[in-house]
């Protein structure tokens, strides 16, 4: 069952990837992309990472999204793809690049063996699908990169204030 | 449903996600490709958070969320500079700083 329901969630998650590249209009691109992190948050949802899903649908599809859809429907209409490609070759380039990254893939591909992968199952979760176990350790072992973090906030407000900002 | 299933589906999304940046002329649908290959990165790291039974990785993932917001945020500020200045979002025009 679990299984099943990961396959399903992979294959939603791939199909809407492939679209994000595929398709010619950002925007397309845009919502395919967050239905890919829907299903990605499924698929956290079955590895027990409750807490990692919820933050991932509200604030991955929630909040990043919808700014990246805000930029998107401001300047989208004024930016048609370039008519004539100048670089054609790149294109093929892409197309053997991704084939390489593919063959890196098979030593991993190799141990793929589904018979084998259904009789070795992934052991029932203990405390880390727990919020309160997460907190702890978050702001235990991890309050210092935590603070840094709200540093890295503040210097990002100021720096898109500043871009979008100026008036030249 | 085992670890090697979460690792293969990683994998294969970061490839669509790299194939993407590549092939894509438009910044935006660039970043888009960005924000996919930094979640493959994610679901890599909450299946060996459930693999080791260790919470370190579901804490690794909130810092990426963390500053994926902040690059998002600061990308595409540039973005609507560029737009501002050139009148246009494709990276084949904004090539001032490439030689």
């Amino acid at each position: 069952m679990e299984t099943w329901l990961f396959y399903l969630l992979g294959g939603i998650a791939l199909v809407a990837a492939v679209s994000v590249v595929w398709q010619r209009r950002v925007i397309y691109s845009a919502l395919s992309l967050i239905l890919c992190l829907g299903a990605l948050a499924g698929i956290y949802l079955l590895l027990e990472a409750p807490f990692i899903a919820a933050v991932q649908i509200i604030v991955y599809a929630g909040a990043i999204m919808v700014l990246f859809l805000l930029v998107i429907m401001m300047l989208d209409p004024f930016s048609r793809e370039t008519p004539v490609d100048r670089r054609r070759y790149l294109r093929y380039l892409a197309w053997i690049l991704g084939a390489t990254a593919l063959l890196l893939l098979v030593p991993l591909l190799r141990f793929y063996d589904p018979a084998r992968a259904m009789q070795n199952p992934l052991q029932p979760a203990g405390s880390i699908a727990s919020v309160a176990h997460f907190a702890e350790k978050l702001f235990n072992d991890y309050l210092l990169p935590f603070e840094v973090t709200s540093v890295l906030i503040l210097v990002a407000i100021i720096g898109a204030v500043v871009l979008a900002k100026r008036q030249t | 449903m085992s670890i090697v299933h979460c690792l293969i589906l990683s994998a294969l999304l970061f490839t669509i996600g790299t194939i993407g940046v590549i092939v894509k002329k438009n910044v935006i649908a660039i970043f888009l490709c960005i924000e996919l290959m930094l979640n493959a990165a994610n679901l890599s790291f909450v299946a060996f958070s459930r693999y080791l039974n260790q919470v370190d990785g579901q804490i690794f993932v909130f810092f990426v969320m963390v500053v994926a917001a902040a690059e998002a945020a600061v990308g595409l500020a540039i973005t609507i500079a560029l737009y501002r200045n050139r009148k246009t979002l494709s990276v084949d025009d904004a090539d001032i700083m490439k030689w």
